[in-house]
């Protein structure tokens, strides 16, 4: 287990490496700087910034500089945070992001699961028709959509919750952004679970647990559950994942400082460091979280484990 | 199943260290504010400031910021007008090259340190080193040694701008510079703590790190939500400060700000949306705030390419087929004004010219358009065929639409419009490549008609339209030798008339500047430069409503 672990982690290093070279040709292949704006500025003024942030430099030179730096951890001065390094910034934002996408995946994780084994053992009633009819518009209305309409009603009418991040220093401030990052992954997870619940409790196994007289809701506590959720398992890591490195349109409209704001940001000023930062601390997420997916994989089927 | 109850242990964990993480970010932010003591002024920024280092900062949203914890020489009274700042008085040398500063007494940093005419001169000094890589450097162009200094060529030492005593500043000019008032109000020549720099490096601009010699100062900076200040009382006017807090909120979304502003959430917002414009101005009559301000909305040629290069005349009918008032009252209809001229009404010792055919009607407009475009050797079946680049906005796109249409209905010319990501059309402006006609705009640095003209000079790296005109450029030389203001002006009208009858612009409306302000914050008052010192406002009774 511990030397599956360490080849994976070393196995990552060349990923990161192409991640790295790929996204530092995006950027700067992008038009535009990081310090163009309407007010052009003198030509001695746009050579002193460039040699500021040597960008003067030759791109392969920049590169390896840049590079040099991520190995010693260091990602550079921010271009459009003058003030911060990115470093600074990705410490800063995600803890934030974190919060907000632990505590969305946990409301979705148990509320769709729940709804989806609810749906499930109610198969073709009208309350599974209900449940799979709120899940699929769920899926359909885009946070974007749900979002206002949620700080409309919540924050402006009945003035329950704060409409922002910054409109209130108590947890209040944490639900209705986790609620929107919330709605669509359960809709999602409930779907899954249903499904894969349905095929699940169809298999030779269950049939035989009920030949020997087990009762339904032990059947799907003891037997069902468990290989039913690897679907909805192998879904959730890419999941969190995105739900962790921040949701763009959440953090905009709740202005949360998280890293989506963080990376859109940087994206439109063209802020090379604080893009590739952001991309690199992305894949290592990925990376990192696909590993957590597979090592919990092997310990909910045995089947895995054993290979 | 002990593998299920492991996963629940881990996700418990999870959800105990998410609920722990909230615990300590709000730590630093002062969360007794919003609760216990005197009310906080919140008020919105439409951007994050890239930096609150007064030279290295670049933005409006950072110079509003700044503009509250900082103060220059000069500064602003709540409705626009310039009064002494740090400086209590000030003489001019007759020949208008030499202006002598005189600080006041009582002028202190937030720490107690006094303010002296050396801090004046580091900051100047770090403005145009080549190593603070400064956006505004180029401000100072006049002061003596300034742009051999920007360029390398002299030691930032050498720069015009002498501390004669602790509590006296002599700034020497290579020319009459009448607006030089104006440019010292701007938070790129605020002064710098000299001490904090040699402490704390580039970081100095930090909360707990950065000094302050304004109203304000820096409490707390959270990236991408929102800066905290918090009132200075070593600073020399406290006592007509009335907010002891003021929380600058960054709100990017037009519509998400308008619901925090409804919610309760802010007293000032920094715009108002488009879309609900007609709904708020009748809903919150006596909140909304509209007024001009120093700034245009245009449309450039590219004088470099054809069609547009060498076509005076061309260019003339397209200006002159588009129906400003139409634009102003059906599209952007927030009270915009109509542009005919480059420079906006409103600019200190100045009146702006006006296109020559601002006071025709639209059907004597439009004839003269149309014989113009033949004259060019257009025709109906020979149409002129162009590009017009925009930044991707609704109100871009809108604007851009209507311009079509008017040149296809009153002249047949067909415009191909093209939207583009903000950096890719700078980015294409400047490399004057793809780019036939473009949108832009451009608001004034300081109150003066030259913030508007410079630009057009051929040198000028704005002059995107890259207009070159020897007359223009000699004008403008001219009016800069000007210590006289009324002959100057002369100089300066002259050189806009010149400007307009070239069309190498179209300019469209002059923007207003929207606030929404509650009815419980006092002592607002619009004014062109849209600058609101958050120490000539103050919080009266506020209603019921205290956040959760």
């Amino acid at each position: 287990m511990l030397r599956y672990t360490l080849r994976r982690l070393l196995g990552a290093i060349p990923t990161l490496f192409l991640v790295i070279v790929l996204a530092f040709l995006l950027v700067h292949a992008a038009p535009g700087g990081p310090f163009d704006d309407e007010r052009a500025l003198p030509a001695e003024i746009e050579a002193n910034i460039a040699a500021a942030y040597h960008l003067d430099e030759p791109l392969p030179l920049q590169f390896l500089r840049y590079l040099g730096g991520v190995v010693r951890g260091d990602f550079g001065p921010s271009y459009s945070y003058r003030d911060y390094t990115v470093s600074e910034l990705i410490g800063r934002s995600f803890p934030v992001s974190l919060q907000l996408g632990v505590l969305a995946m946990l409301l979705a994780a148990v509320t769709g699961v729940s709804l989806g084994v609810v749906a499930a053992l109610r198969q073709n009633t009208a309350l599974d028709k209900i449940v799979m009819g709120v899940a699929m518009t769920g899926i359909s209305i885009p946070v974007f959509v749900i979002a206002p309409l949620l700080v409309l009603l919540l924050a402006v009418q009945l003035q329950w919750l704060p409409a922002s991040w910054t409109g209130s220093d108590s947890g209040s401030r944490l639900l209705l952004p986790v609620i929107s990052l919330a709605l669509p992954q359960i809709a999602y997870i409930a779907r899954l679970t249903r499904a894969s619940l349905i095929e699940v409790l169809s298999s030779d196994f269950i049939r035989t647990a009920r030949a020997q007289g087990l009762g339904t809701a032990a059947i799907v506590r003891y037997h069902a559950l468990k290989p039913a959720m690897l679907p909805v398992l192998s879904y959730m890591g890419p999941a969190v994942a995105a739900v962790l490195t921040g949701s763009v349109v959440v953090e905009e409209i709740f202005g949360i400082p998280g890293l989506g704001q963080l990376f859109v940001r940087g994206s439109l000023n063209r802020d090379y460091t604080l893009v590739l930062g952001v991309v690199i601390f992305y894949a290592a997420l990925i990376v990192l979280l696909n590993l957590i997916v597979d090592l919990l994989y092997g310990a909910i089927d045995p089947r895995i484990r054993r290979r | 199943m002990k593998k299920i109850r492991l996963l629940s242990v881990i996700l418990v964990s999870l959800a105990g260290a998410a609920l722990t993480l909230n615990g300590c970010s709000k730590g630093g932010s002062g969360d007794d504010s919003s609760r216990s003591g005197p009310p906080a002024l919140n008020r919105a920024l439409a951007a994050e400031p890239e930096s609150l280092d007064p030279q290295k900062s670049r933005s409006t949203q950072a110079a509003d910021v700044l503009r509250d914890i900082g103060e220059g020489l000069v500064t602003y009274t709540a409705a626009g007008e310039l009064v002494p700042g740090t400086a209590a008085s000030w003489e001019m040398a007759d020949d208008g090259l030499t202006y002598t500063f005189r600080l006041r007494e009582d002028a202190r940093w937030s720490n107690g340190d006094p303010v002296t005419a050396a801090d004046f001169v580091f900051g100047l000094q770090r403005l145009v080193d080549p190593a603070t890589a400064a956006f505004y450097a180029a401000e100072l162009g006049n002061v003596v040694n300034a742009a051999a200094i920007v360029a390398g060529d002299k030691e930032p030492g050498e720069l015009g701008v002498v501390a004669a005593d602790e509590r006296t500043l002599v700034v020497s000019l290579e020319r009459p510079t009448p607006y030089l008032l104006s440019l010292l109000t701007h938070p790129s020549t605020f002064p710098v703590h000299r001490g904090s720099v040699a402490q704390h490096g580039d970081a100095f601009a930090r909360p707990g790190t950065l000094l302050s010699n304004g109203a304000y100062a820096l409490a707390d900076w959270e990236p991408g939500a929102m800066i905290d200040l918090q009132r200075n009382t070593h600073y020399w006017n406290d006592a007509e400060t009335s907010i002891d807090h003021v929380r600058y909120h960054v709100v990017t979304q037009e519509l998400a700000e308008f619901n925090r502003y409804r919610a309760g959430e802010l007293h000032v917002t920094s715009t108002v949306p488009p879309e609900n414009f007609e709904q708020i101005r009748a809903d919150y009559a006596s909140e909304l705030h509209v007024a001009p301000t120093l700034g245009v909305y245009y449309y450039g040629f590219n004088l470099t390419r054809p069609p547009f290069a060498d076509n005076p005349e061309l260019r003339q009918a397209l200006s002159m087929a588009i129906d400003r008032k139409i634009l102003v009252e059906r599209i952007t209809g927030r009270g915009e004004a109509p542009a005919y001229s480059w420079v906006p009404p409103g600019v200190d010792n100045y009146e702006p010219v006006q296109l020559p055919y601002a006071g025709l009607s639209r059907q004597e407009r439009n004839a003269i358009a149309q014989s113009l475009y033949r004259k060019a050797g257009y025709s109906k079946n020979k149409p002129l065929r162009f590009e017009l680049r925009y930044n991707t906005l609704d109100t871009h796109q809108k604007i851009a639409l209507a311009a079509q249409a008017m040149w296809r209905e009153v002249l047949g010319a067909e415009a191909t419009i093209v939207n583009v990501e903000f950096q890719v059309l700078l980015d294409q402006m400047r490399e004057r490549e793809v780019t036939q006609m473009f949108r832009s705009s451009w608001f004034g640095d300081y109150n003066d008609a030259n913030s508007f003209l410079a630009i057009m000079q051929s040198d000028s790296a704005a002059n995107i339209p890259a207009y070159s005109n020897a007359e223009y450029d000699e004008l403008l030389r001219s009016a800069g030798e000007q210590v006289d203001l009324a002959r100057r002006r002369l100089y300066l009208e002259e050189a806009e008339r010149v400007l307009l009858a070239d069309h190498a612009v179209i300019p469209l409306y002059f923007y207003v500047s929207k606030h929404l302000v509650k009815p419980e914050v006092g002592g607002w008052q619009d004014n062109t430069l849209n600058y609101h010192y958050s120490q000539h406002l103050s919080l009266g009774a506020v209603e019921g409503d205290t956040r959760p």
